[in-house]
């Protein structure tokens, strides 16, 4: 068995969120939810321990984590950025913006800055089309963004 | 307490983004410095659909419509409307042609074709007050449906009124859940598809922050006709607002005896769960969605058996969407009869569209099935953004295709669409201008289907990446006309052997794009340029030195240094730097750059 380099504590807290649902791999997707809220992502070695107390390979665990877009293996930056990709942004420019960001950043959609600073991920529709383009930082909106706002926006953070 | 007058204020998702919250902080604070505390109350309601004037605040009962609000504006609201009766001029909507103030929606472009059905009570009610919703009847179409009719009976009603389902295909409803009331089984289940992944469209959302007791009064009148006593909803993570309202909804009426033991005192039970959706598109697909219920990848299988038969936990299910759903406590009320009269021959009631994209009136709306794109389009929506051209509706999101100018009069309903080349979907209606490159709008539907596609069957998994390819190919110039051709015959391979409903429409953005706007196709391959000036391989840029007066502005505003050039005197652009992100044109007070 591969060696967990979780500390104890926080293995603890996973077993008994399994516990607190039956370990029924019926309730796996809300195992990952609540362990993804735990953790901030979903590392190997969480997925093998949700694999020992549900009594499921890992390998259906893994399936599952790499299916949902909403589960990440990695773990997000400080400040986690989200440009809406949803039709109504992407029409009113979207991808300008998005390309700013990473070109700024330097980095790629589903990557994180090596200062672990700030994450890059694009969603799909958060429903505030009327502000379209929207830019999600951590909780905060910006909405009506053009790529001339994009450097404005990153100071912010510094 | 007895209000004399009440605030509403959208606390939907789109106008907390712009501060919504903060709005009603700041009006409740103000009445409380005037001692008005107890006299007039702050509601924090769900949608108006007017998303493009966001946040709307209402003033009851005189029906006040103030847009654009901003937290500093609350204090002015208070003093001038609230204590001097005075309404506050700038904050009324405008009407753009006849240029005056407008203070009743009722008289505004957006809202005059609308008929509000399914989002009856969105705008209207406190959602996280179940008081609200019972004062607006609701919960009298269970009251009726378990006091006073059989459950045949009501499947009959829902047969009558002609309703289809509201989630993409458009089932006759009251035949579905005919189907799952003849099975017998131990356990059967009432789902609710909350999955809303339509890029777009936001109606599902906005019903269940605005009027979460709906849902759940009609998925008791469904649990009661097809003999369920355990309701499901299946919920997108990424809708914090609507799980916590739903949540709340759900505690309410078990507390008021509206959910649990013996509603009533009918003997009847039913009880709800939320299930967590992950992020997944085709887990709108009910066999998916059932699989993922069930703590599996969202997979889809073969029908039959259908859900009806065997669902969740292999026990006869029957899954509706939340629009469907909102619509069914009405129809109850007020009478199958009263609602076949609404609509087209084949397609009952209404429908809820969110209208996005190049549109002056974003929003969410609600017309009467036969209404007209253009009537959607110019009337409601106002016309295309920027004085442009109109160039093409998207409707019904990445299983959908695009309307173009000679589909405007088609009265919009379930079978006109498909004839046209398109769907009705969930309701996404993304309108396009003339700057909009329909090459790149099909490839990026394409790279939406690609990513989302589950991968269980190779048409769906390996097809649309060729489509893919093929039209990234072509946005890159490099495409040949064999091309089309392959286009074409793979599009109609992969609709013809898909295993599920979203391989067999991914293909129908190529298709109604290829039908509509083949000569732009064309454009690309053979003259390698792109009309609407998007597809970046295809573009250069250009400063023309006549209308160029040297102010600098460009070169400032450049990101990557890629403009030159003395001040006064025309400028240039390096095309090696330029990274084509179309900065320059944008600031540019002289029209003086151009793509070529």
């Amino acid at each position: 068995m591969t060696q967990i380099k979780l500390s104890k504590c926080k293995i603890d807290q996973l077993v008994a969120l399994c516990d607190e649902h039956g370990n029924q791999p019926g309730e796996l997707i809300n195992i990952l939810h609540k362990a993804q809220e735990l953790f901030g992502y979903l590392p190997r070695e969480v997925q093998e321990v949700i694999a020992r107390q549900l009594n499921i390979p890992v390998s259906k665990v893994y399936g599952v984590v790499t299916f949902y877009s909403f589960f990440s293996m990695t773990p997000k930056g400080e400040h986690p950025i989200s440009v809406c990709m949803g039709t109504a942004c992407y029409v009113r420019g979207a991808e300008k913006v998005l390309d700013e960001f990473k070109r700024l950043l330097n980095i790629n959609v589903g990557e994180t800055t090596p200062d672990g600073k700030f994450s890059l991920t694009s969603l799909r529709c958060v429903g505030a089309c009327g502000l379209a383009p929207v830019v999600l930082i951590g909780e905060k909106v910006y909405g009506r963004v053009v790529p001339g706002d994009v450097e404005k926006i990153l100071q912010e953070f510094q | 307490m007895n209000y004399k007058m009440h605030i509403l204020v959208c606390g939907g998702t789109g106008c907390r983004a712009s501060a919504s919250a903060q709005i009603i902080t700041r009006l409740e604070e103000c009445l409380r410095d005037k001692n008005l505390e107890d006299e007039v109350q702050v509601i924090a309601t769900g949608c108006f659909g007017f998303c493009e004037k966001g946040p709307i605040v209402k003033i009851m009962p005189d029906n006040t419509f103030y847009v654009q609000v901003k937290p500093d504006d609350a204090e002015e609201i208070v003093n001038e409307h609230i204590i001097k009766g005075r309404k506050v001029e700038r904050l009324l909507y405008k009407d753009p042609e006849r240029k005056v103030a407008v203070s009743d929606s009722k008289h505004m472009g957006f809202y005059k074709k609308q008929l509000r059905i399914a989002l009856r009570n969105c705008g209207f009610i406190d959602p996280e007050n179940i008081e609200e919703y019972i004062a607006r009847d609701g919960y009298s179409a269970l009251a009726k449906c378990l006091t006073e009719m059989k459950p045949e009976e009501v499947i009959a009603e829902i047969k009558l009124s002609g309703l289809r389902g509201r989630g993409g295909a458009g089932f006759p409803t009251g035949m579905k859940w005919e189907f799952a009331s003849k099975y017998q089984a131990d356990q059967k289940y009432v789902v609710c598809n909350a999955d809303e992944g339509d890029p777009g469209a936001f109606m599902d959302r906005s019903i269940m922050e605005g009027d979460p007791h709906s849902i759940i009064e009609a998925m008791a009148i469904c649990g009661y006709s097809i003999g369920a006593t355990k309701g499901l909803v299946y919920i997108r993570a990424e809708y914090p607002l609507a799980i916590h309202r739903l949540q709340v909804a759900i505690k309410q009426a078990k507390e008021f005896g509206l959910l649990g033991e013996n509603i009533f005192g009918t003997g009847f039970h039913f009880d709800i769960e939320i299930r967590y959706g992950a992020g997944a598109f085709v887990c709108g697909e009910e066999t998916a969605l059932i699989h993922s219920m069930e703590g599996q990848r969202g997979e889809p299988t073969m029908k039959p058996p259908f859900p009806a038969e065997a669902g969740y936990l292999n026990r006869p299910t029957n899954v509706n969407n939340v629009e469907t759903l909102a619509n069914i406590p009405v129809i109850i009320t007020r009478g199958a009869n009263w609602f076949n009269k609404i609509g087209t021959e084949r397609s009952k009631g209404t429908k809820v569209f969110a209208l996005a994209g190049k549109i002056n009136n974003v929003g969410l709306i609600e017309v009467p099935m036969g209404t007209t794109l253009r009537e959607v389009i110019y009337e409601i929506g106002g016309g295309i953004k920027n004085g442009k051209k109109f160039k093409a509706v998207q409707t019904g999101g990445p299983s959908g295709g695009c309307l173009t100018e000679k589909h405007l009069d088609v009265p919009i309903d379930f079978d006109n669409l498909l004839a046209s080349g398109s769907m009705m979907g969930s309701g996404g209606m993304i309108v396009m201008d003339e700057d909009d490159c329909m090459v790149s709008v099909a490839k990026f539907y394409l790279d939406f289907t690609v990513e989302e596609s589950c991968g269980k069957c190779t048409p769906c998994r390996v097809g649309n990446k060729r489509l893919y390819e093929i039209l990234d190919k072509i946005t890159q110039g490099k495409g040949t006309m064999e091309d089309l051709d392959t286009l074409q015959n793979l599009s109609q391979v992969i609709k013809d052997t898909a295993l599920c409903g979203l391989g067999q429409t991914s293909p129908n953005p190529v298709l109604s794009t290829l039908n509509n706007f083949y000569d732009e196709y064309v454009a690309h391959i053979r003259d390698h340029k792109c009309p609407a000036g998007k597809c970046k391989a295809l573009l250069s840029f250009h400063i023309d030195p006549e209308l160029c007066i040297g102010c600098g502005l460009c070169a400032r505003n450049c990101p990557v240094d890629a403009i030159v050039g003395e001040r006064k005197s025309p400028h240039f652009i390096d095309t090696s730097k330029c990274i084509k992100c179309g900065t320059c044109i944008e600031k540019c007070k002289f029209k003086a750059i151009s793509t070529r």
